[in-house]
């Protein structure tokens, strides 16, 4: 259960070896959190985070979504209710190779949004079930506005983006809830050998902003904040200009 | 569904509520439990999770409100749900008052057993679930089972915060009084050292005695207090032509429905704190209404609502005698911080009751209500539990709203006799709460 402060004390990470989302993890355990389900693809060799009282390991596929529903049951099994539950497995690509190669491209997709729609749609149940919960969604800036350079992963995080906002909507008033996380260009493994992008932020920042949206009940978190700003004009500029940005 | 928060008014969750008009409607709600489970409610003074089940039925048993004294020997028998307000509505003035009541009229008989409440006659007295002669008990098969202090599911419920089965009747004894009025002595203090040894040395002289701590002095006033000590004053103590019995109580004052977060700051409270203090002359004999001695925040209604949209937790522990040292070091701690707290309330309590999970033992106990929104709050009070943790004290079941399940498992050392005593009598575990759930109790 959430506390009166806004601490939890079981969190489920889908896609347990993501920087991000271990970063969101080691923060909740910080805070209170003593149960913790790390899922992930082969997860016998994922590390355990450190402080948590209970580290359990589970199998979890992003690609099978036949299998996202066992998933979530088994979590609930082994710590009770789900009180925060944050899917946190994607792959980045870069356009050039899915120019090159559209079969990789159409998987990378399912995973980046497919997956992301079966293990929310399966998390979400649990959670209204359950009448409490948040699902931490984690979007992108590159899903706000599509841009030519990384369209297809920008596409997916545009469709995950809109599926979390709906979500959310559909879960008002059953106690779960969505909180929509969109970063800039976040430096760490994922985007390894890219040279930053202005307003760039690390795991360990993305994470700090989560665990403050948590506490204050936030919809939607831009990292760093100032991007909801920029992303207000970005959203309007003409289609012209928008197709010649670098990156 | 509907959405359900403590006193406090923190973390919502929502619930399918029910109000069952008998003990057998309540049995039959009970037998067609959801699989999230069944909490009882009343009146809502928990201030934290204790009556909300998120996901689950919520029993509002405010509707079980029959009642009945015995007039020769002052036993009272009550549904679960009459509320205390109701219940001295109708008994002071018939001369007689209820053996234990905490800050608030406006709790149930249900919830004074399932908290085992405790009043300003603590250290007279012990609490409510000493008082008691039987109580009934719907358990998780839906049979009504009347109960008694031989019985250890009795004393698994004392206490118990509504885990063991829903209380839907007590019996328990009144106390015979003259008047409706109280002789009070007020009294200052210097300093944290002069309030204890001032209760120590005169508590035994008073029945009901309470310490108000202006917190937010510092240095050597740190700890200085308010002491309030009464008795329920005779019939020739009454001026002439006076009702003796008279007893109306209504809130006179109304809580705006919405204030802003970060009314209470320290200017504003220092500032309270300061008038409170300097306001209270000293004085003897002073004679007062039951409702201004027992039940003053009762007079404003709604007056949580203060702490704005985030809402605020109450803290309230207990030291074993002995242990000053922990209330010294809490009590400073929280006059460096400058922690803000409107009220907060020293008490000394006597023997406790065998309730298991029940609160009060002998020693100090301090309560301090501070709004949730304020910076670091966590990690102070987690700090707090681990020096009460470690001096053999507790924070009190029915008042928090923050801890964790580690720190309440360290805190009550019958948590394991009383998990026994409750799967033997809800094997399935029907009977769940909020509460429950964020403690694993």
């Amino acid at each position: 259960m959430r506390n009166a402060l806004g601490a939890v004390d079981t969190v489920l990470l889908l896609g347990g070896r993501s920087e991000i989302g271990l970063a969101i993890v080691e923060r909740l355990v910080r805070d209170g959190a003593r149960r913790v389900v790390l899922a992930a693809r082969d997860a016998g060799d994922t590390p355990p985070v450190i402080g948590a009282a209970e580290v359990h390991l589970l199998d979890f596929d992003a690609s099978r979504p036949e299998t996202h529903g066992e998933v979530i049951e088994a979590a609930a099994e082994l710590v009770g209710d789900l009180d925060v539950v944050i899917p946190a497995f994607g792959v980045l690509g870069s356009q050039a190779a899915y120019d090159a190669d559209p079969v990789a491209a159409a998987r990378a997709v399912a995973v980046n949004y497919g997956g992301h729609v079966s293990a929310g749609l399966f998390a979400a149940r649990r959670l209204r079930e359950q009448g409490h919960g948040t699902l931490v969604v984690l979007s992108s800036v590159a899903g706000v506005r599509v841009r030519r350079a990384n369209f297809v992963y920008g596409s997916a995080k545009a469709g995950l983006d809109g599926f979390a906002q709906g979500l959310g909507d559909a879960l008002h008033g059953s106690g779960a809830r969505v909180m929509v996380v969109r970063p800039g260009f976040v430096i760490g493994r994922m985007t390894e050998g890219m040279s930053p992008a202005p307003m760039s932020s690390t795991p360990g920042q993305v994470a700090d902003a989560v665990i403050d949206g948590l506490r204050s009940g936030a919809e939607v978190v831009w990292v760093p904040g100032r991007l909801r700003a920029v992303f207000a004009v970005m959203r309007v500029l003409p289609r012209a200009i928008w197709r010649r940005m670098p990156r | 569904m509907t959405f359900l928060t403590g006193w406090g008014r923190t973390a919502p969750t929502p619930a399918r509520l029910a109000r069952p008009r008998s003990a057998r409607e309540v049995a039959e709600l009970v037998r067609r439990a959801p699989g999230r489970g069944v909490a009882a409610r009343g009146l809502g003074r928990s201030y934290g999770d204790a009556a909300q089940n998120a996901g689950g039925l919520v029993l509002d048993c405010t509707a079980l409100t029959s009642w009945s004294i015995d007039e020769t020997t002052g036993l009272v028998t009550a549904a679960a749900g009459l509320s205390l307000h109701d219940l001295m509505t109708a008994l002071v003035p018939r001369g007689w008052f209820v053996p234990v009541t905490p800050g608030t009229r406006h709790v149930t008989v249900g919830g004074a057993v399932a908290a085992d409440v405790h009043g300003k006659n603590h250290h007279a007295d012990s609490s409510f679930g000493a008082h008691l002669r039987s109580l009934t008990l719907v358990t998780a098969d839906g049979a009504g089972r009347t109960l008694t202090p031989d019985d250890d599911l009795f004393w698994a419920t004392v206490g118990g915060m509504g885990l063991t089965g829903v209380i839907t009747e007590a019996v328990f004894r009144c106390v015979p009084i003259e008047t409706s009025r109280m002789r009070v002595d007020v009294e200052r203090t210097r300093d944290l050292d002069h309030t204890l040894e001032t209760m120590t040395a005169t508590d035994d002289r008073y029945r009901y005695t309470v310490a108000w701590i202006d917190l937010l002095a510092s240095g050597g006033r740190m700890g200085r207090s308010v002491l309030t000590r009464g008795d329920h004053a005779g019939r020739e103590e009454l001026p002439r032509g006076a009702d003796p019995l008279a007893f109306a109580p209504a809130a006179r004052l109304k809580a705006p429905p919405w204030a802003p977060g970060g009314l209470l700051n320290p200017v504003t409270v220092r500032a309270f704190n300061e008038a409170w203090y300097r306001r209270a002359r000293p004085a003897t004999g002073l004679l007062q209404g039951l409702a201004p001695f027992f039940h003053p925040l009762d007079s404003v209604d709604g007056w949580n609502r203060v702490y704005g949209p985030r809402g605020f937790v109450q803290y309230q522990f207990v030291v074993p005698a002995g242990a000053e040292a922990t209330l010294r070091r809490i009590v400073s701690r929280l006059s460096a911080e400058g922690v803000v707290s409107f009220l907060t309330v020293l008490k000394r309590f006597g023997p406790g009751t065998p309730g298991m999970l029940s609160f009060p033992i002998p020693g100090w106990t301090l309560a301090l209500d501070i709004p949730a929104g304020r910076a670091g709050l966590a990690a102070l009070l987690r700090e707090f539990d681990g020096w009460v943790a470690e001096a053999g004290g507790r924070v009190y079941l029915a008042k928090d709203s923050r801890m964790s399940a580690e720190t309440a498992a360290a805190m009550y050392p019958r948590l394991g006799e009383w998990r026994k005593v409750r799967e033997g009598a809800d094997p399935g575990g029907v009977f769940r709460s909020d509460l429950a759930r964020r403690l694993l109790l």
